[in-house]
Parts: structure tokens; C-alpha cells; sequence
């Protein structure tokens, strides 16, 4: 490849930046390579904050490797603790808040996202959604504290599960009346808060927070809990400011083609700042495999062959080893769950009103048996 | 016996006990997975795996 090939220049340096970053260098050693980041440009495994204590870790403890480093494995340009003010497509050019001015000859948007905020919650509730957020979330929390988790989601029950494992008193609280009620029936999801329980997890299901105050949160039903940390875990909503803005078209995240292509010719998108392009629609999928898949094609692509990413059904680890859990989330929620044995080993299969199954969930010892399933499942999105 | 270590995402593959539940043996090495294998946690590829010895 020409060393005169014009940059590809890459928004964001978490999972999805790096991960391409990485791809790309195995087809490609020349080409330059700008990644630019509003973090310090660290590589680190995003999952792994939600089990940190389990590993015996702290925020510096997760990074995998400094940010020079980082950038240097991939021979890129790292522009750290900065943001892209504008981005003109027509001339293939990104101008960062610090006036510096990079031509691109491939761009792409990795730009991941951003927790849910709750009004009731309140200034002081804390979420984790990168190493940064880690790290002042671990120095604000004090020896044996009583931590309140606002959403009994897939990262509230993980965050649940590794802080009462470490020796912190938890409760958590959701409106819905199982964990995870989006991802798990009901008795899978049962079977993660007996769990949980078990460990000492305190659950007030069924009612949200209505409001909060000096380290204690009132009810939508009136009951309170006092806290001496407040995390919330509410869900994720991707980060598509840039490319609104940039006139890019968007639906829940950013919109891409089967080559994760937005709609602006040499523009690109990945990770969980995008819908991901499902056969069964488009949406966000902010989990790790489909990194794997898309980072994989979009290398190829930049690379000179434009590629569809052929993505196979992915399964889901839920890490709460109290009750180890695995979901394989269908995309279309018309349908219904088949539960079979015995809590907490439960086997689970979604099947979609057209009478096709597109989803499964395992707890407990059936965990064991994700291949069996996985198998079974249709791919997220064919390439023929 | 040896086992093997994503550095992407610390998942360990063990050769004595293989990932049955993937269809690969117990005792399989880890040069007789095949290239197409992937991390099953994070989706890494063999060869840019990294994957380590680490006994």
C-alpha cells in the first residue's frame, strides 16, 4: 500500500477505535492513522469495570496499556483531551476544538456512548461508563459503603454483584419488576435476583426513584433508602451529536450500511455510537462481539475492499458470577419466551411471532450449553 | 498442558480442558484450533489475539 494514501482519521479510542485501529494495521502498515479522543487515549477493556474488584483491580489496574503506548502499537497519531468541533464532509476535513485542522481520506466515528440521566437522581448520582468515570467513582467511594444502584439493567446487576461481592452494602432499585426484563423472562430473571440476594443484595423492584436527598432516596411507592454512593445504571444513549451535526443520518445512533458506511461517502461508523444494521432492524447493540465483526470488515474496507460485515448471532455474558447468566437478545421483541428446568439452571428460547427463534437466555448450568444454542440462532445480519 | 490468555479480554483458554461447549475437546492445542476461531468472549481473532502461554 502507498505510504501517500490520504489519513484515516478515527473519532474515539475505546474499544471500537482501537479495535479497528488494530484491524486496519494488519492489512495496511502505511497509511497514517490520526485517533482523536475527548479521554487521556488509554487502552483499556470496557467491560472489565463492571468486575473490577473481582480481578483485584483498581482504575489503573484496568489499563491494559498508557495512552503512547496505545497509540503507538497501532502507529498512530493520538490527539488526547480533545474534541472534534466540526467535521466538513464535502472537503474531507476535521477541525478539532483546538483549531487543528486534519484532512481525511477515510473518517471514522467510534464515538460509543453516554449514560441515561434521571432529573430525580439528582447532581451527585455517579455512572460508569468509561476508565475516567471508573476512577472517580472508586475515589468516591468509602470503605463499606452503602451504594445505591438505580437500574437493575445488565450493568446495575453486574455493578451489584462485584460490590457486595468486595464487602459493600447494596440495594437496587428499578421500575421494572424483574432484572433485566428486556433481555430475560421472568424466571431467568428471578433466578439472577435470588441470586443476587443471596449475596445480600437488597432488591425494591417496581418502583422508581421519585426524588433525593441527603443520602436518602424516597420511592415512587414512599419507601426510602439511605445511601452513602448513588450509581446510576439507567442504559446508554449512543452519541451521534457530531454526526447530526456533521448532517449525518441518524435513527437511535448512527445510521450505516451493511459496510457500517453512513450515509456520507468515505464516513464511517462503528461501535456503540451506531445502529447496528440488523436483518431484523437496525439498533444499537452496545456490546463487545459486534466490535469484533464490524472492525474486522471496516479494516478490509478502508483497505481498498469495500466489505459487508457478516454478523453471526452473539451471545451476551452477563457477568454476575452469582448467578452466571448468558442472553442471546432477540432484535424483534414480538414473540414470546420458552423456559425450561430448574432455577437457576434455566434454559430459555424466544420465539418470534413468524415462528422463527431469534433469541435465548441461560442461567446457572445451562450456561454450558451456549454453543448448543448459539447454533441454533439466525445470524444478526447475512451476507450473502 | 498449556493455556493461553486473550489480552484483549483475559479470557483463558486451557488446553487440558478444551471449550466443549464450542465442539473443541478436551486436550486440543492450541495450534490445532482452527484460524477462524475466535475469542468467544470479546470476538478477537486467533492470530491478533495475542494469546500468551502463561504455564
Amino acid at each position: 500500500m502507498a505510504a501517500t494514501s490520504a489519513p484515516i482519521v478515527i473519532v474515539g479510542s475505546g474499544h471500537a477505535g482501537y479495535t479497528l485501529a488494530r484491524e486496519f494495521r494488519k492489512l495496511d502498515e502505511a497509511t497514517p492513522i490520526h485517533i482523536v479522543t475527548r479521554d487521556d487515549g488509554c487502552a483499556y477493556y470496557k467491560p472489565n469495570l463492571s468486575k473490577a474488584f473481582a480481578m483485584d483491580k483498581d482504575a489503573d489496574g484496568l489499563v491494559q496499556q498508557p495512552p503512547e503506548q496505545a497509540a503507538a502499537g497501532v502507529a498512530a497519531q493520538l490527539h488526547a483531551h480533545t474534541a472534534v468541533a466540526s467535521i466538513d464532509l464535502d472537503a474531507q476535513r476535521v477541525v478539532l476544538e483546538d483549531d487543528t485542522v486534519l484532512d481525511y481520506g477515510q473518517l471514522v466515528l467510534a464515538t460509543g456512548a453516554t449514560p441515561v440521566r434521571l432529573p430525580a437522581l439528582g447532581p451527585d448520582a455517579v455512572s460508569v461508563n468509561t476508565i475516567d468515570d471508573y476512577r472517580r467513582f472508586r475515589a468516591a467511594l468509602p470503605e463499606k459503603a452503602r451504594v445505591l444502584v438505580a437500574g437493575a439493567g445488565l450493568i446495575g446487576c453486574e455493578f451489584a454483584n462485584d460490590l457486595v461481592a468486595a464487602g459493600y452494602s447494596v440495594d437496587v432499585v428499578d421500575i421494572c419488576s424483574w432484572p433485566l426484563p428486556r433481555l430475560l423472562p421472568e424466571a431467568q430473571g428471578r433466578a439472577l435476583q435470588a441470586g443476587l440476594e443471596a449475596l445480600g443484595v437488597r432488591f425494591h423492584l417496581g418502583a422508581g426513584i421519585a426524588q433525593v436527598a441527603d443520602g436518602t432516596a424516597t420511592l415512587d411507592d414512599g419507601a426510602t433508602v439511605d445511601f452513602d454512593l448513588l450509581l446510576s445504571a439507567i442504559g446508554l444513549k449512543p452519541n451521534t451529536t457530531l454526526a447530526v451535526a456533521a448532517g449525518l443520518q441518524c435513527g437511535h445512533g448512527i445510521t450505516v450500511d451493511a459496510a457500517f458506511q453512513t450515509s456520507a461517502s468515505h464516513v464511517y461508523a462503528l461501535g456503540d455510537c451506531v445502529d447496528v444494521p440488523a436483518d431484523d432492524g437496525a439498533q444499537p447493540m452496545p456490546y463487545i462481539l459486534p466490535i469484533a465483526h464490524a472492525a474486522r470488515a471496516l479494516a478490509k474496507t478502508l483497505a481498498g475492499e469495500r466489505t459487508e460485515a457478516a454478523l453471526p448471532a452473539m451471545p451476551v455474558i452477563v457477568k454476575t458470577p452469582a448467578c452466571p447468566t448468558l442472553v442471546c437478545p432477540p432484535l424483534n421483541s414480538a414473540g414470546h419466551w420458552q423456559v425450561e428446568g430448574t432455577a437457576p439452571d434455566l434454559e430459555a428460547v424466544f420465539t418470534a411471532d413468524d415462528g422463527r427463534e431469534t433469541g435465548f437466555a441461560l442461567t446457572g448450568a445451562a450456561t454450558k450449553k451456549r454453543g448448543e444454542f448459539a447454533g441454533r440462532m439466525p445470524p444478526v445480519h447475512r451476507v450473502d | 498442558m498449556r493455556k493461553w490468555r486473550c489480552m484483549i479480554c483475559d479470557f483463558i483458554y486451557d488446553e487440558a480442558k478444551g471449550l466443549p461447549e464450542e465442539g473443541i475437546e478436551p486436550g486440543t492445542k492450541w495450534e490445532d484450533i482452527p484460524d477462524s476461531w475466535t475469542c468467544p468472549d470479546c470476538g478477537a481473532s486467533k492470530d491478533d489475539f495475542e494469546m500468551v502461554p502463561i504455564d
